[in-house]
């Protein structure tokens, strides 16, 4: 069975961000890039179905700019076979993603898809239900167990109030959550051995995809700051604080 | 304009951030009519009708809805779409589920979990996990909107609109099928609704030990969270995660224990009216947002606020 992986190259999740000083957007020059870490438990997922013998081929995906090398090749390097750049250097809506990741589905024809349930800089946690609309492969999204078998997926989903647990029919399109698995690291042979896999570069416009922003951004601003309050001494202070002073407690 | 609500229930009850949404629909200026999908979810309609300032409620009880199966939902709300200018659902697990599927059908963009309606077409809605805020415009000709709850005052149960049936076929996609359900169980107050929150962190050490976070609770009546490092130690039940990844709380009260405060927890609770810090290490970056800290060992001070309360 051939799995599909996609990955985002994404501000790393330790940078503290910066807002541009002319409100365009978030400052992104010179600060440190990474694989998406729901991306990463995505891979790791595809890798344990290929260590299982259930995956046969792992494709990895990514559409980014050029430097989105490094994350298919990070991917590579924990395990899968090959990797497809969609090149672009504007940053494309979900919608988008999903119509360039449909049309890499459609050649490739893999049984089962594999993403991460939210990329951590937009937070938009939207791809993987519209690959799913747009292709008619079965969804499960926020997925924290996976079992496949007889044509079928079974995924334990993360619901609010608990787990929810439904049989897809294969194809399928799986979003992770963060407890499906805990990601490995990269090997240094692995990480060498990653860089002879093979690698091809499209544009969207090699799948005809009209990647046209649906959404203008007007403007991106820092947050309120909120200020950092008193310290108390005791418990009994803080008892009297929030009963006197604040009064959220009686 | 006119825009859907589609109500989110579970376990035969209306998700209460379904008000919420009615709410941050009402912004718009319209009417506002509301969509109850599901099997056997007459009374949940009745429910939905009594919210304030709603057009009327429009109910599709059939098999093919039954636990919002995404697939389906989303198929009939595409059906229903054409009518309106604005489709809008709560950023809860099923909304979130379904309506990029929505989107997608309808060949548009979707703008996930709004914190506030600048215009009709004009929304703000918290990136990188809420270190800075996007203000968005949609050049879509159907808006369709996830709603970040703890950002919109609920409305009233004090209306009383109608309830009609939808005249859309069912339509089953046959590519899913529920299995089953674990739902924690607790008569503490829904985390994302309630009105104080106590939430232990990675210090509190084990799962026997955060029954200090719980007795604590109890006293407050207040729900009870996590760190995302408390629920990876496997502390507690995942449902308790607050943070970027997990629940957006805003309670009146936000009780913070053991918790350092990672920017990724600090997204999901930053907006809580008063936020208490209790920690031993006083270099901890969540007395950074706390109005009030307590600079000591949790085992000693949780004991002691429990019988101070």
């Amino acid at each position: 069975m051939k799995v599909l992986v996609a990955v985002k190259r994404v501000i790393d999740y330790n940078v503290k961000i910066r807002v541009k000083a002319d409100n365009s957007d978030v400052d992104l020059a010179n600060v440190k890039m990474a694989m998406n870490p729901f991306c990463e438990i995505a891979v790791e997922e595809a890798v344990r179905l290929k260590e299982k013998g259930i995956a046969s081929e792992i494709v990895a995906v990514s559409i980014g700019p050029k430097t989105a090398q490094e994350q298919l090749r990070t991917a590579m390097a924990l395990g899968a076979d090959r990797g497809i750049l969609v090149e672009t250097d504007e940053a494309l809506e979900s919608l988008a993603v999903a119509k360039l990741l449909s049309k890499v589905i459609e050649e490739e024809q893999p049984q089962l898809v594999l993403m991460g349930k939210q990329a951590i800089d937009t937070d938009n946690n939207q791809t993987t239900q519209m690959v799913s609309a747009l292709t008619g492969f079965a969804q499960g999204a926020f997925t924290s167990g996976l079992e496949v078998a007889d044509g079928q997926a079974k995924v334990t989903r993360e619901i609010d109030g608990g787990l929810q647990t439904l049989n897809l029919k294969l194809p399928a399109v799986i979003s992770a959550d963060l407890r499906l698995n805990e990601p490995r690291y990269a090997s240094l042979p692995n990480i060498m051995k990653a860089k002879r896999k093979p690698l091809d570069t499209k544009t969207p416009a090699d799948f005809g995809v009209d990647v046209a922003p649906r959404l203008k951004l007007l403007k991106v601003e820092a947050p309120a700051e909120r200020q950092a309050g008193i310290k108390v001494g005791s418990v009994d202070e803080l008892v009297d604080k929030l009963k006197n002073e604040a009064k959220v407690i009686s | 304009m006119s825009i859907l609500v589609i109500a989110d229930h579970h376990n035969n009850e209306l998700i209460a951030a379904t008000a919420n949404t009615v709410a941050a629909a009402q912004l718009i200026g319209g009417e506002v009519d509301v969509l109850v999908a599901g099997q056997g979810c007459a009374a949940i309609a009745d429910e939905a009708a009594k919210l304030a300032g709603v057009n009327k409620v429009l109910l599709a009880d059939d098999a093919a809805y039954d636990h919002l199966l995404a697939e389906n939902v989303a198929l009939l709300v595409k059906e229903l779409a054409v009518n309106y200018s604005h489709v809008f659902a709560p950023a809860t697990s099923n909304g979130k589920n379904f309506m990029p599927r929505v989107a997608a059908l309808l060949d548009v963009a979707q703008i996930s979990e709004i914190t506030a309606v600048e215009s009709a077409d004009t929304f703000q809605r918290p990136i990188y996990a809420g270190n800075a805020i996007a203000t968005v415009q949609s050049t879509d000709a159907v808006k369709v909107i996830t709603v970040r709850p703890t950002s919109f005052d609920p409305v009233a149960a004090s209306g009383s609109a109608s309830v009609e049936p939808v005249s859309v076929t069912v339509q089953n996609a046959g590519v899913s099928e529920f299995v089953g359900e674990e739902l924690a169980q607790s008569d503490r107050p829904e985390l994302s609704a309630a009105r104080v929150v106590v939430s232990g962190g990675r210090g509190v050490g084990s799962s026997e030990n955060f029954s200090h976070i719980y007795q604590v609770a109890d006293k407050l009546g207040a729900a009870v969270g996590a760190s995302r490092a408390a629920v990876d130690a496997g502390f507690v039940p995942n449902d308790l995660q607050v943070g970027q990844t997990g629940k957006v709380v805003a309670p009146e009260l936000y009780i913070a224990v053991g918790i350092s405060g990672a920017i990724q927890h600090l997204a999901g609770m930053k907006d809580s009216k008063v936020i208490v810090a209790i920690n031993k290490d006083e270099e901890a970056p969540i007395f950074q947002v706390a109005d009030y800290g307590l600079v000591a060992d949790l085992f000693d001070a949780m004991p002691e606020l429990e019988g101070k309360l």
